[in-house]
């Protein structure tokens, strides 16, 4: 059985063809999916993808939260599909309440990009499970709006309940609280995070490594976590 | 025509990066007397016709629910401007 994995497309989506790329590496098939629609076409995960729906208006995320498709795609969160919100896809998620908290300015006010180290922190979700907990994992990062806040009870919530998913290593890079890269929903079938897996999953476009330039290919475990998940469902 | 004014603010107890920028300047440029400067946002929604209350309410819905994330913003008005 092949895994099908939709990646929608928002106005102002960037990197959903980099997602698709990364679906397609990892062994599954990509399929197009378009906001406006109310058809996730059958698909057996989804991502929602970087990039900067409606310009980041209103606020980074919120607009394309509301968007046609969002309410299927709540419906298939609540019914336990993995999906995965990168970056403006994980703005998305936290604006359409199916992750806590929310996104802010990064705290020094500049845009940043970086090959950032995570440490993994659950690995029992639909996009970790190919990782150990602990493990430390090296891939891009580019955001304005990537600080992650949330009140002190709801972040005692999430660590209580092992709902960090990520955690930045060495750099806090946007003055995220508690150093909060991702995070996962109770269920452990949705899951954001600011940094970028899809940039690093093919050999010669991912990250330096101690090994060769630009060689790291970190991101590939989430899609491939994603494939396990659906073929265990499926078993 | 009359217009329903919505004013959001970032949550008092959490970091507002802008505003801190603008303290930045401030201190830069000598400007004195400010201890904190936060910066949130005005929505004016025109009304053909009347506000009626049913309207109103709805702005208020909207502010709550669309104009606004309440995990990191607080509606701090929704008035009506002539």
């Amino acid at each position: 059985m092949t895994v099908r994995i939709g990646v929608v497309t928002f106005p102002g989506s960037l990197d959903d063809r980099d997602a698709q790329r990364a679906v397609r590496i990892a062994g599954a098939e990509p399929v197009a999916l378009w906001h406006g629609s109310h058809d996730l076409e059958g698909v057996d995960a989804l991502v929602l993808p970087g990039g900067f729906s409606y310009g980041d208006y209103l606020r980074a995320g919120a607009i394309a939260a509301l968007s046609p498709i969002m309410a299927e795609v709540k419906d298939a969160a609540a019914k336990g599909m993995p999906i995965l919100g990168i970056c403006n896809g994980f703005q998305m998620l936290v604006e359409a309440h199916l992750l806590p908290g929310g996104l802010i300015r990064n705290d020094h006010q500049h845009f940043v990009r970086r090959d950032q180290k995570l440490t993994v922190e659950n690995s029992d979700t639909a996009w970790t499970n190919t990782f150990r907990a602990g493990q430390e994992i090296v891939i891009p990062l580019k955001n304005g709006d990537g600080g992650y806040i949330a009140d002190d009870a709801t972040l005692d919530r999430l660590e209580g309940e092992g709902l960090v998913a990520f955690r930045y290593a060495g750099v806090n890079p946007n003055g995220s609280l508690r150093d909060i890269a991702g995070l996962t929903n109770e269920a452990g079938n949705v899951v954001g995070l600011m940094p970028h897996p899809e940039h690093s999953v093919e050999p010669g476009f991912g990250p330096d490594t101690a090994v060769a330039m630009r060689s790291g290919i970190d991101g590939l475990g989430f899609f491939a976590s994603a494939v396990a998940a659906v073929a265990r469902v499926a078993a | 025509m009359p217009t329903i004014v919505v004013d959001v603010m970032p949550k008092s107890e959490l970091l507002d990066p802008q505003g801190k920028a603008v303290s930045g300047a401030f201190a830069r440029l000598g400007v004195e007397g400010f201890a904190d400067v936060r910066i949130g946002k005005r929505f004016e929604l025109t009304v053909e016709g009347e506000v009626t209350d049913e309207l109103l309410a709805e702005a208020k819905r909207v502010a709550d629910e669309v104009l606004s994330n309440s995990v990191i913003e607080d509606v701090v008005g929704v008035e009506v401007v002539e």
